[in-house]
Order: C-alpha cells, then structure tokens, then sequence
C-alpha cells in the first residue's frame, strides 16, 4: 500500500468519529425546504403543517393509511345533521404545562379564520362554535355538512392562556410586526421544539407528559431537522450516514441508492393528481394568433388532445416507472375515487379524425405554460406532451418558467396558457373540494360571464378553475354532494359528477407521481401518501 | 486625504441609491409574491386582501418611495415568507459567510501568491509546467462540479469529512463562530477548498504574469548588479511591485468571494447569506431581496474603499500626488 493511501485511511479511521450515529435514537432528517413558520396558520403548505403535526395536534389526525382517527377529541357525533358534538380528551397538557380545555379550541376556532391565516376553510362560513362544558365543543353548521372535520386533521389547537400571555395576534404576511408564534410553538404533540434557526437546523425533543406516550409505536426521543435544497447533497448526507431520512429522491437516484449497502428507497404514489388544464373560456386561444375561435371549446378538441398523449411512455421513459396513470382527478385514498371510469385509450389516428371532424385537420398552436421546479420531472414531461401532440399536427409550444412566474402565468387574473400542467390534492381527501374549485363553474351568478374581471374577488365555486370549465349539471351535483349525509348515496352522486367530467373532457389527468424517501437501513420509516411525516411511526434501532 | 475619502462616500451614496431602485424596477419580473404566499384553497377575495395589505397594489414608484423612506431608516420590514425581521435572519447567516470566505480567501493568498512567486521566478521548471497545467483545471471547472467532486470522494467515499451544514457552531452573542469547534473546523474544509479553488488559481496565475513582467525591469538588474541577496530582489523589490494589480484584483474577488458564494453554499448547505438569497428568490420574497442586493452593494463599495487606502500604503508615488 502506498503511503499516502495508507496516511488517508489512517486519518479516516480518526476522523469516522466526527459524524457516525448520533446520540441515543436521534432521528436526523432533511426534506428541500424548510418550514415556513411555527405559527400553525401562517400558510397552509405540505411540509410545513405535517411538520407542526408532530408539534401541534387537531381534534382528528390521520392515521398512517390517511384514516381519520381521535386526537384532541377522544370521540365526536352527530346530536343533529348540522350539529356535531366533539368531546375532548382529559388530562392533555400543552408544552408550557397548562392543561388544555374547551377555551383553547373556541380560541383556536376563532384565530384560525382571522388576520392572514391560510386556514379559514377548516371552518365554513356561518359555523357557531359552542362551548358546552370545560371537555366538550359543538359545532353548529348553517346546512348539513358530513365532512366537517374531514380537514381538521392539520386544523391544530393553540392555547388560549399562552396566546395571551405572550399576545400572539392574529395571523400575518410581510408587515412591520412580528409575530410572537413565528418563532416559538406551544402545542400538545408529541414533540416540542428545542432550537429552532430558521433556514439552518431546528432541534427538537420528545415530550415526556404526552398524553399518547403509553402506546407510542416508534422510539425517536429527539429529532435534528435540515433544510437542504441541492438534492445531491440531501444523497450525499443520506450515503455517507449523516441522515438517517431524506426526501424526496430524484427519480434518476433512486437504483443509485437501492444498490448502496447502508440505505434503502421506499416509494409510492402521492395523493395529488398531476393534469393538464385547457383553456376552453377564453374568446380567442391563447398562443393561436386565430381571431375569435377557441378549438378547445370543442369537446372533440379536447378528446383529441387526450388521445394523442401516450402516458404509458410518459410513466415508463420519464417517471422510469415512478408513476401511476390516473382516469380521475383525484389519487385513489381520496373519497370518492373510482375505478370504474377508464382513460381514453392512447390513440393517434383517432385523434387526427377528431381534429379532422371539428374543422382542424391540418391542427393548429397554443401557448404551452410548464413549471420546472415545482413536480418531479415537470420539465421533461411537459416536453414530451409538446412532441406527442406536434405528431397530431398541435404546436404546443412549451413555454418552461420557475414556480413564481409560472404561478403567475396559469392563475387569475392572467390565465395566459392554452394547455397548461398542474398537480391537485384535496385537502379534505375527499372528492367534494376537488370539483368545487376546479370544476364548477367560476362565476358569481349563472347570468355572469366565466371569469368575469369584476366579479374576481367575489368568485369562491370554481376559484381553480382557470381553464373555465362549466357544466350547470355539476354546479348542482357539487352542491348536492355537499349536503348529502347518507355516505352511499353521496358516492353515488360522486360517481356520477366523475362520469361526466369524464365525458366532457374537462381535464386531461395524467398521473400520480411517486414520492421516494432514502431511509438508512437502521431506521424503520411508514411513508404516507400525502408526504406528511409523522415521526411517530419512526423506529431507530442502531 | 479626508476630501478624498469624502467625495468616495459621496460616490458611493449615488452607486446604493442606483442599485436599490435598479433592483426593484427588477422585481415585477420575478413574479408574483401573493402566489408563493396562498395556497391552492385560498380564495380570491383573501389573496386581494394579502396584495394590499403588502402595499402591491400601488404603483411601482410609490412602492419604491415607501421602501426608500423605511431604508433610510434603517428598517428592512419582515420577509414575506418567513415573517421575520429581515435584518436579523442576514445578521444571523453573515457569520457563516463571512467565516466561509475568510478561509477560503486565506487559502487563496497563501497559496496562491508563493506558487505564483515560483512560477515566475522559474518559468521553465517541471513543477512550474505541472502547477500551471492543474490551475488550468482549477480555473476552468464549474464550482458546483468542484464541489460534488470534493463530496463525493472525501464525503461519501472516504466518509472522513462532513458534506454539509456548519456543524457545532458557538454563540458569541452577537456572533456564532464554527472556528471553536472540530466540527466546525472539519466542516469547513470542502466549502474553503471549493470556493478558493478558482480565486487560488486566478492569484497565482496574475502573480507569476505580473513577476514575469518585473524581473526584466531596469531596477531589477541594478539590484542584481548591486549584488543585493536574491531573496531580498524577490520579496522586496519584485514581489511589491507586483502587488498592486494583484490587490486590485484579490480585493474585487474578496467581494465577489462573499456576495457570491451562492454556489458553494447552496451544494455545501452553507446557511450563509447566498443560501438565503437562492431561496429568497424563489419565493419572491422582496424585502430579502432588496435588502441583500443592498449589502451586496455596500460590500464591493467598502472593499473598493479599502484597497484604494491600501494602494497609498504600497505606491509611494500615489502619496505624492495626492499632494
């Protein structure tokens, strides 16, 4: 052995001692960005509020398969079809030692749609919160709502003594003031923060007055968090054993990392449903430069487009087999998902005879929007749309931007795209949220134009949906399944709401991604399908 | 000398006020802030709210004036995506930067400036040619492929140094140092070497070009005739010679060493001021935008200062014009 390699695994052998396993059952993990805020309601955003879940606790919370499971609230029923009865859980305690009681959810219900918060919704307008006894809440709903608490599982409960003592204000964005709740937590979850530097590392520990500790499944006591962007970087962390979890894996990583002796990949489709968007309200295509024709008002059009896009070659050469094709707007695990309803079959020549058939045989172009940071792989699926539609005779042309100008391209006001990608998960998992933003009809009255520059701030029903896709049919199912009770029947209706979009083409969906974790081979990790970790289930054994 | 230092600040007010309303003109191009601030559920009666109350609605101008008035100040506002006072969340990642390109600089010189030393005093040795064939990979390798390179062999093959963050650092109070701790120190190294690797290079190159030059000087050869020690001609007599380009150029790639080390620190997960940049962009958070373009700027400014001072301490001749 030469010298030099003899002196580098000598120096190796002293240095291993700098990051090898870290104290007893420590859980270090790094995802690509960091949390925004510790405020529960500052912005409703995956990471950020699955973050504080392990922080904070609503009534409800999710269990692993995304079920809804008691929490804060040991059990809940309906005393009339809109009024629900939830009674707490005794002898919680938050992290500060003060016991938690019905005063801090009528507070918690009262911030949470105040100021900027980003959770408003969990409540519907006109909801009375009323306390009935120190251990017991009701909810009274204008119309029969049996999804109430479907959302409440990142809905987290705040102290009210706390909030007080340290004058937490309602929820902002930018200004002159900070906010108290920014930087310190006070929940009742299983964790609580030990040091937070925002944008570098927060620590925190396992709290030892839980209420849950008794049958906690996992043994982490304490759990170092790094923000870390570069995703090579987040590999070379996870190879080199200074983390223990890192997600998500770049798709090209995973056989990399499954071939690696010290770490495995556990992947699996994601609740959110990747789809293009056809604008099919404007007077005049974006990108067409065709004076007062839209082609993709035309249902045919829109067939056309659909059948033209071979998904099977977009799962197994991009996704590299990373992705679930999808009939539906919404994942399988959301409520009301189907499998009856099937994808139009991938089919070129059909495609051209329906362009032929609407007045477009020879095509025609439009405004392609794409991401490139926002989905996995969006960038090379956008492109690889763009080619199968140019062999239909469609010029899409591409045009790829980062998430900030993208956003503002695709959402109102501007709506400046003929086809345009996306990805949706109902917070609710249930199909209801689903077809009210991003199928009912956007307007403010049925004698409205779609869309119309006035009524913008007033539009709630159909506020996604930026491709203006109206069906007066759907209007009216959306509403009904809102207040339907009885869960069959509601399905039902669901089931036909999905049937018919289907057959107008509203949207063209393309497919579950998948999300892929590297875990080291010593830690045991449930991966949830809507990305959210719940440090709970970790089991670190070294 | 004070007129002159006087009339610097002067100049340099009129560069600040430049660059602040250059950036903002700038930043209805990097799209929307209310979008990375909602989610997809947030209706658009609150987004309206959320524009106005961040003072988007009004004209470019008056949106410039207001942030103009609040920097004169001295108040930079709280980070629309983070909610915090932006001076604190730079003043808390400047050490890291700062410590970052100290070493980084530091390593530079002292290397640098003897390898280029040597280059020139021995033009055709062997280990001249194999120094400048090496510098011409330092000089033409992407810092992030330096980086990933560095990572991949001493990070995750020989596992022997950290491949990210800063590891323990020590709270001084108004400063957190990684200088006190063998992790710190042992986290430094990658980063150091990646970003120094190119300024390294650049020095000894424009060192060895500049002693080149010197040693065929008259006064050079009288110093030889006068039979002077070789190592006094080369130190004292060549060596300062060369040293005023070669501090014009050192000075303006510290600044740059620092307002731009956004590469390595984004591949290292160095929680400096350029990670915080890198995401502060993305989200189109204005106020740490502004208020970094604004440091930036007054860091090549006082870095310019500085070497100006300098140049009256090496060239004797720039003293007696100045008077």
């Amino acid at each position: 052995m030469p010298r030099w390699t003899l002196a580098l695994s000598l120096a190796s052998a002293t240095f291993l001692s700098a990051f090898g396993p870290a104290a007893a059952n420590e859980l270090r993990f790094a995802s690509q960005g960091d949390l925004v805020s510790l405020d529960p309601y500052a912005v409703e955003e995956v990471f950020t509020s699955g973050f504080l879940g392990n922080v904070y606790e609503g009534l409800v919370r999710r269990a692993p398969d995304l079920t809804i499971e008691p929490a804060l609230a040991e059990r809940w029923e309906n005393v009339s079809p809109t009024q629900w009865r939830f009674h707490l859980r005794k002898g919680v305690t938050f992290h500060d030692g003060s016991p938690f009681t019905a005063d801090d959810v009528i507070f918690s219900a009262e911030r949470v749609r105040s100021g900027a918060s980003d959770f408003k919704n969990r409540l519907p307008a006109g909801i009375e919160v009323v306390k009935v006894d120190d251990f017991t809440v009701d909810f009274v709903t204008k119309e029969p709502n049996p999804i109430l608490n479907f959302t409440w599982a990142n809905w987290y409960i705040m102290s009210k003594s706390w909030a007080e003592a340290n004058k937490v204000a309602p929820p902002t964005k930018g200004g002159d003031t900070e906010n108290f709740a920014t930087l310190h937590e006070n929940g009742t979850g299983p964790y609580k923060v030990d040091k937070r530097e925002p944008g570098i590392r927060t620590t925190l520990e396992a709290f030892p007055q839980w209420w849950g500790n008794a049958d906690k499944k996992g043994n982490v006591d304490k759990v170092t968090y790094t923000p870390v962007p570069n995703p090579a970087t987040r590999v070379a962390g996870l190879l080199s054993a200074q983390l223990d979890v890192v997600f998500p894996i770049p798709v090209q990583d995973i056989k990399r990392l499954e071939a690696a002796p010290n770490v495995g990949v556990i992947a699996g489709p994601e609740v959110r449903t990747m789809y293009l968007s056809m604008n099919q309200w404007k007077d005049m295509l974006p990108g067409s430069g065709l004076e007062g024709v839209n082609p993709l008002k035309d249902r045919r059009v829109r067939e056309a487009i659909y059948r033209a896009i071979d998904i099977n070659a977009i799962r197994d050469r991009i996704m590299r087999g990373q992705a679930t094709p999808s009939a539906l707007m919404v994942a399988p695990g959301v409520n009301g998902f189907t499998d009856t309803i099937k994808r139009y079959e991938y089919d070129p020549a059909k495609a051209k005879a329906l362009l032929a058939e609407a007045g477009y045989p020879d095509g025609f172009s439009m405004t392609y929007q794409c991401s490139n940071d926002m989905y996995v792989n969006d960038e090379a699926t956008c492109l690889a749309i763009s080619s199968m539609l140019a062999k239909v005779g469609v010029t899409a042309k591409p045009n790829i931007q980062p998430r900030a100008k993208y956003l503002e391209s695709v959402t109102a006001p501007s709506m400046d795209f003929g086809l345009a990608i996306l990805g949706t998960t109902p917070a609710s998992l249930d199909s209801h949220i689903a077809l009210n933003s991003l199928h009912m009809c956007p307007r403010t009255a049925a004698d409205r134009p779609l869309w119309n520059k006035d009524d913008l701030s007033k539009i709630v029903a159909g506020k996604s949906n930026f491709g203006g896709y109206c069906n007066p049919e759907i209007d009216k199912l959306a509403d009904a399944i809102l207040k339907e009770t009885d869960t069959a029947k509601r399905n039902e209706l669901i089931t036909q709401a999905w049937t018919i979009t289907t057959n107008d083409v509203a949207y063209i969906p393309l497919h579950q991604t998948w999300a892929a974790w590297g875990i080291a081979k010593s830690a045991k990790v449930e991966r949830r399908a809507d990305n959210v970790f719940d440090w709970r289930h970790v089991t670190l054994g070294k | 000398m004070l007129f002159y230092l006087l009339r610097r600040l002067f100049q340099s007010a009129i560069v600040l006020a430049v660059v602040a309303f250059g950036s903002f003109m700038m930043f209805r191009f990097m799209g929307d802030p209310v979008a990375q601030l909602v989610s997809e559920e947030t209706t658009l009666a609150d987004r309206a709210l959320i524009r106005q109350s961040l003072g988007l609605d009004d004209p470019l101008i008056v949106q410039f004036g207001h942030f103009a008035a609040r920097v004169v100040q001295g108040e930079f506002g709280l980070s629309y995506q983070m909610g915090q006072p932006v001076m604190r969340l730079i003043a808390e990642r400047l050490p890291a930067t700062l410590e970052l390109s100290f070493v980084a600089f530091s390593l530079a010189l002292l290397i640098g400036i003897p390898l280029g030393v040597f280059a020139g005093l021995k033009p055709n040795s062997i280990i001249t040619r194999v120094i400048m064939i090496l510098s011409l990979a330092g000089i033409s390798m992407p810092t992030f492929f330096v980086g990933l390179l560095l990572m991949v062999y001493f990070g995750v093959e020989l596992a022997i140094l950290p491949t990210f963050g800063r590891g323990e650092t020590v709270d001084l109070g108004f400063w957190t140092t990684g200088f006190l701790t063998k992790s710190g120190w042992l986290s430094i190294i990658l980063p150091a070497v990646t970003l120094g690797l190119f300024q390294l290079t650049f020095i000894m190159r424009l060192v060895r070009a500049e002693m080149l030059e010197v040693m065929r000087a008259d006064f050079i050869r009288f110093a030889r005739a006068r039979g002077l020690p070789a190592r006094r001609i080369h130190f004292r007599h060549a060596l300062k010679n060369t040293l005023v380009p070669v501090m014009t150029i050192a000075g303006l790639q510290f600044g740059s060493i620092i307002a731009f080390g956004i590469i390595t620190e984004s591949v290292f997960q160095w929680p400096g001021i350029g990670l915080l940049f890198l995401q502060a962009i993305s989200a189109v958070d204005i106020p740490v935008v502004s208020t970094y373009l604004l440091l930036v700027a007054v860091i090549f400014v006082v870095v310019n200062l500085i070497v100006d001072m300098l140049y009256y301490m090496v060239d004797p001749r720039l003293r007696v014009g100045a008077k």
